[in-house]
């Protein structure tokens, strides 16, 4: 497939590069509804297969007093005991008409349950990524400048560190220096408890230290990775010949040889994102936050599969949509990289 | 159906992005050092008392199992429990009147009552509480433990009769239950109705708002039949880790939270604290199903109830916090029988002369056999629970020193539960209320091998009448004879060995007046925790 080149001036290079992007996300949708049918079928086998019974979990520890009459007649409301093709198709049923069902784990409407907490950990997730991103290219490309010198070195020890170190030892230690030490920041919560709103400034100063520990613990990875990938580029043929033209080290660094390592950094943030959600569901439970990661996990012990598969079906769709994402960006950063045909 | 490279020349329009990264980074950590500002300490004296704790309930209507042994903080029920658990008048004006047949329960309302919404409590909201939870539509487990309720009505706006089934002596146990406004609910389906997110009680405080996963906020309510509340409020967070849990407090968030007992131990000696360490009815043992070969002898049950050492488990495993376990009656109980408490410490050598007696004689290993069998069996425990791990693991260690193997083994429920008839168990429960609750369906033979109620199988004639006596007689003497009668015989025929009862731990500020803790159950959260009487608490600076 071919599109025409628009007519005149400079954006025509940019928009040639995205021409086509708009057949790709068609195919691609075309794609994710097998993908999601797939994940949602595979939610409901395992469901079948799983020996937790969703009644006594529910019941928690009054599974002690409950007679079996009580939990049978709860399953029978639930209809968890019908046959799975039954269960499955008024679960796709309902999902059409927009209901993801009802969550008995934590008995209320699964698109409250999203509702309430999916927003939290997007924004946790985002901002810790935004931050990585921008640390992990700074100080990678910096740390290649001078390779083996001592910024280097220093910077590829701390990562190496920081990377045997778990995500909720790194908290502890955060909670322990920031919070009781120094004071500076809460060690906890969404807002200060006794706070009578939502007030975004309170909430930003309560995401400073998970948002920041999310993205250390994230960051070593992508930090060598982006020192790697420019040491490599910096003996590419092209910047020796840039340098060689006498341009500025900066502009060779950062206009020349980031810009080469760039590529294959973006496959690694696509794929490396469902790792970066499994982080976030750790730093929720260190630092109290209301996100998906707790009802996430307490649904898995709990049988709930309607909110398994709501959860699962939204990562899904975010990780689908970073691939596409993924693609277009190679697309716009790498001229070699075409949609169009 | 990627990207496809085709041959290409780079453009150079990059330069002006080698400014723009660290600017923008300099601007992130801007931001994060702005909102970098010392946290506000929540000791302020007057503010609202907040507490917190590891367990958070799934709804706040109380039909639903939120609170229903009362204390809800937001609901009251008809009869409420005073500090040393006794029963007193709440929503009813006195403490409802039973038949002589023990088949009728009438209560009289208080007058005056008024929910957070205005609205008056009348009878009708009585009866729409408790047909709530008969209602088979509604998914409330407390069905099970109303069970002999026939009917109940309200004959006039101020009256509730409850008809029972058969004589229930402990009924009025039972009615602490907090009541919920009819109106809140018609038209809609009580499973999924708005009011389980945003309840509406009559009690001392009224919910301003909850944000599950993170806290519950609770404001005094004024017109408190039972006197405004001595606090503007309360705050319940929920963390649900520990160790996260111990660093809030410390960092002084709290006012009183509740910690596992070693997490507690670190503020014993710490000023501006005072850990309290609850007795409860919450006991830990050693069920020992009759199905299973080596545990159907009552002389190897019998030397493990002698060898198991409860001092070191409470030192030990319990952090001092606990107290040795003979029975399913708590020490606190009025019906707890002293005869049956043995030795806290072990007693290796009536184990080792009951066994000789009975034949098990030691092995080469030092295990003992009796005609070719082993005595060896199996103890299961749920792996995610440490504290009934590290049980399990000291009554191991216990058990070898009598020539008795155990193979200790942490599973899921759902491998335990099809195994319970023949394994060995590490279980746990208690209520301080009456010993009816539990033991009748956990010690009685009409429950043998069904699911939770008596796993074991454990039969005997002599319990099975102690227990039937002490819920149909309603004179106390004769209920405390029937349940010393079945105390006794337990620990004759040793179905399970009795380890601990723990004690609940609770770190509390000093600033905080007015805490008085009671015995508590094992299901303890928002409500029914140290902070039952949290509307009584002052704070001062």
């Amino acid at each position: 497939m071919t599109t025409k080149a628009p007519p005149t001036g400079p954006p025509r290079v940019r928009r040639r590069r995205l021409a086509g992007a708009g057949v790709v996300i068609r195919r691609r949708l075309l794609v994710a509804v097998p993908v999601l049918a797939a994940t949602s079928m595979g939610m409901f086998a395992l469901g079948a297969a799983s020996p937790i019974d969703p009644a006594q979990q529910y019941a928690g520890a009054a599974a002690f007093t409950t007679t079996e009459e009580n939990l049978a007649q709860l399953r029978a409301n639930w209809g968890v005991d019908d046959p799975l093709p039954v269960q499955y198709a008024r679960w796709v049923g309902n999902l059409l008409r927009g209901d993801l069902g009802w969550s008995t784990s934590r008995h209320e409407p699964v698109t409250s349950v999203l509702a309430a907490r999916a927003g939290w950990t997007l924004l946790l997730v985002g901002v810790a990524l935004a931050l990585v991103l921008v640390a992990s290219v700074l100080l990678g490309t910096l740390a290649a400048y001078r390779r083996g010198g001592w910024f280097d070195r220093a910077l590829r020890s701390v990562a190496y560190a920081v990377q045997s170190m778990p995500v909720f030892w790194i908290g502890l230690a955060v909670i322990a220096l920031f919070a009781l030490t120094l004071g500076w920041l809460p060690a906890g919560g969404l807002t200060d408890l006794t706070a009578t709103g939502t007030d975004p400034a309170d909430v930003a100063r309560h995401l400073v230290l998970p948002v920041t520990v999310l993205a250390i613990s994230q960051a070593p990875w992508f930090v060598l990775f982006v020192r790697d990938a420019v040491a490599e580029s910096l003996r590419d043929d092209h910047v020796l010949a840039a340098r060689a033209r006498g341009l500025p080290g900066r502009t060779v660094l950062f206009g020349h040889a980031l810009r080469t390592a760039l590529l294959p950094f973006l496959t690694l943030v696509g794929t490396h994102l469902p790792e970066l959600v499994g982080g976030a569901v750790l730093v929720e439970t260190v630092f109290s936050l209301p996100g998906l990661g707790a009802v996430t996990v307490q649904a898995a012990l709990g049988a709930d599969f309607p909110l398994l598969a709501a959860t699962t079906l939204a990562t899904t769709v975010v990780v689908l949509t970073a691939n596409l994402a993924t693609d277009l960006g190679y697309a716009a950063a790498d001229p070699r990289v075409r949609l169009d045909d | 159906m990627g990207p496809k490279r085709t041959d290409g020349i780079s453009p150079d329009h990059v330069t002006s992005r080698s400014v723009r990264l660290p600017a923008l980074l300099g601007i992130v950590l801007l931001v994060a050092a702005g909102c970098a500002s010392p946290t506000p300490s929540t000791g302020s004296a007057g503010g609202p008392v907040v507490v917190a704790t590891a367990g958070e309930p799934d709804t706040l209507n109380p039909v639903l199992n939120y609170g229903p042994d009362g204390a809800s903080l937001i609901f009251d029920g008809l009869v409420a429990r005073d500090a040393r658990n006794q029963l007193v008048p709440a929503l009813a004006r006195e403490l409802p009147q039973v038949s002589a047949d023990g088949r009728t329960v009438t209560a009289t309302l208080r007058e005056g009552v008024l929910f957070h919404n205005g609205s008056p409590l009348t009878a009708q909201d009585v009866v729409f509480t408790y047909q709530a939870v008969l209602d088979p539509k509604v998914d409330s487990t407390l069905r099970s433990d109303l069970d002999m309720l026939a009917s109940v009505a309200a004959p006039d706006p101020s009256t509730v009769v409850f008809t029972l089934k058969h004589a229930y002596a402990p009924f009025l146990q039972r009615l602490a239950l907090g009541v919920v406004p009819a109106k809140a609910f018609a038209g809609q389906d009580v499973n999924k109705a708005e009011f389980n997110r945003r309840p509406i009680g009559t009690g001392p405080y009224r919910m301003t708002s909850w944000t599950p996963g993170d806290r519950l906020v609770l404001a005094a309510n004024d017109r408190y039949w039972g006197g405004k509340p001595a606090n503007p409020g309360v705050v319940v967070a929920f963390v649900a880790d520990d160790n996260v849990r111990a660093q809030r407090m410390r960092a002084g968030e709290f006012d009183a939270a509740e910690l596992p007992p070693k997490l507690a131990v670190g503020f014993d000696g710490q000023g501006g604290h005072r850990v309290h360490r609850v007795p409860t009815a919450d006991y830990r043992g050693v069920m020992l199903p009759t199905g299973n070969p080596v545990l159907g002898d009552l002389a190897v049950r019998r030397a493990l109830n002698a060898a198991v050492d409860r001092q070191a488990m409470v030192t030990g495993v319990l952090g001092g916090a606990g107290e040795p376990a003979f029975g399913p009656v708590p020490p606190s109980s009025e019906f707890a029988e002293a005869s049956v408490a043995g030795r806290p410490a072990a007693d290796p050598a009536a184990a080792t002369a009951i066994l000789d007696a009975a034949g098990w004689t030691p092995g080469a290993d030092g295990i003992r056999a009796r005609a070719g069998r082993k005595a060896a069996f199996t103890l299961m425990y749920p792996a995610t629970d440490s504290l009934r791990k590290e049980l399990a693991l000291a009554v191991t260690a216990d058990a070898r020193k009598i020539g008795i193997a155990v193979s200790p083994q942490g599973l899921t429920w759902d491998a335990i539960t099809p195994r319970m008839k023949t394994d060995a168990l590490i279980m746990g429960y208690g209520t301080p209320y009456d010993p009816d609750f539990v033991s009748f369906k956990l010690f009685g033979s009409a429950f043998a091998g069904q699911g939770f109620f008596n796993p074991g199988s454990y039969r005997s004639a002599t319990v099975d009448a102690a227990l039937q006596a002490g819920r149909d007689s309603a004179d106390p003497a004769a209920r405390r004879a029937a349940y010393a009668t079945f105390q006794r015989q337990l620990a004759a025929d040793v179905p399970w060995v009795f380890l601990t009862y723990l004690q609940h731990t609770y770190v509390v500020r000093d600033t905080v007046a007015g805490v008085t803790p009671r015995v508590e159950p094992h299901e303890h959260d928002v409500a029914n925790s140290i902070w039952w009487n949290v509307h009584t608490w002052t704070k001062t600076p």
